[in-house]
């Protein structure tokens, strides 16, 4: 006879990933590069802030590039045209990189140099504002973009991208004059899913609020360095949720 | 349909717990999981999910129940505990706050297994 048994396990569903994800980020502590993860919802303007963003800071931060699309090199190549190492990871039929992913993509990068000559790797991850909210890869920090075009109402129905983000950018403000859309109301939603989280408003066309956005980027690189040198204000290890 | 990958991951814990009873052969009837309505996870694309990706496998005839946690927010004004929704963006009803705590709703856990052991 069989007696029938229980075990609680208190694990998160997604502890496969984590694992990878903590994986990652020992890697990039060791290597002492801070990486951001860039999200949002497809057109939002990713790409563009990268080329403009890129262009800016190389001559002072040494950086490279996972590019996460879904079956294209197009962005890819568009950030390789800017000068960085750039890595495509085509996630084939999957909308969002996974930590796993970002491995291989962190080998193929150490076939081309050494991560720990780098400041600051970015991810790229596949346009959407639902999956890649849940799929950690390792990432500092999470950056979300959100345009002008998309309407006031997406922090509230998308909340869990908006939720998790540390910096969240209102991209294509040059559009402003052109739209219905009343930018105040965008940001005051922002801040109704996340209270605490830096908000920009910039435009990689007219250059509006670039200066505040690579000043953000700046500061992380230093704080991340800073808190590597001194590990106990260090609080960006990945917390699973025990039960 | 980010529940494939999720279901995947599930697989991947069932696995080594699975291998934690090694010699043993745990048969599992059940495995309870957590959704926290402040995810990004449809329970019902993830039962779906689930059947497909036990079938012949050793977990074949497991059944998957999905607690569905209800999203709670706890006003840091007035303490008061709410349930935050879209259409009030969130806000506390006493102190019109934004959503800052959230006490649960983003729960993503296996909580435990039901099974036997065949020796």
């Amino acid at each position: 006879m069989h007696m029938p048994l229980e075990d609680t396990l208190g694990l998160n569903l997604l502890a496969a990933n984590h694992h990878q994800a903590e994986h990652n980020r020992e890697h990039f502590d060791a290597w002492q590069v801070l990486c951001l993860n860039v999200m949002s919802s497809p057109g939002a303007g990713k790409t563009s802030l990268l080329e403009q963003t890129l262009t800016a800071l190389s001559a002072d931060l040494a950086m490279a590039v996972l590019e996460g699309d879904m079956t294209t090199q197009l962005d890819a190549d568009r950030l390789e045209a800017v000068g960085v190492p750039v890595v495509p990871i085509t996630t084939g039929r999957a909308c969002h990189l996974d930590a796993s992913m970002v491995s291989g993509g962190l080998k193929l990068l150490q076939q081309r140099l050494d991560p720990a000559s780098l400041d600051l790797l970015w991810v790229e991850n596949v346009g959407n504002l639902v999956c890649p909210a849940e799929f950690e890869v390792g990432e500092h920090l999470k950056v979300a973009l959100l345009s002008v075009t998309e309407g006031d109402d997406k922090p509230l129905k998308y909340p869990v991208m908006f939720r998790e983000a540390d910096c969240v950018l209102i991209t294509k403000t040059d559009l402003l004059p052109y739209l219905p859309v009343d930018i105040a109301r965008i940001e005051a939603h922002i801040r109704q899913v996340n209270p605490h989280c830096t908000v920009l408003r910039v435009s990689a066309t007219n250059g509006e609020g670039l200066a505040a956005w690579h000043s953000w980027i700046r500061q992380q690189v230093s704080s991340q360095l800073a808190s590597l040198r001194n590990p106990h204000g260090h609080n960006v290890v990945p917390q699973l949720v025990n039960a | 349909m980010h529940e494939v990958d999720m279901t995947k991951c599930l697989l991947l814990s069932m696995n080594q717990w699975r291998q934690q009873h090694s010699p043993a052969v745990p048969v599992v009837e059940r495995v309870h999981l957590q959704v926290g309505d402040f995810t990004c996870v449809e329970p019902d694309q993830l039962l779906f999910t689930w059947r497909v990706a036990v079938e012949n496998s050793w977990l074949d005839g497991a059944e998957l129940a999905v607690e569905a946690v209800p999203l709670v927010g706890r006003c840091v004004r007035c303490q008061q505990t709410y349930s935050p929704a879209p259409d009030t963006a969130y806000r506390s009803p006493c102190c019109d706050h934004p959503m800052e705590e959230i006490v649960t709703g983003r729960e993503l856990r296996i909580r435990s297994v039901d099974y036997t052991l065949e020796s």
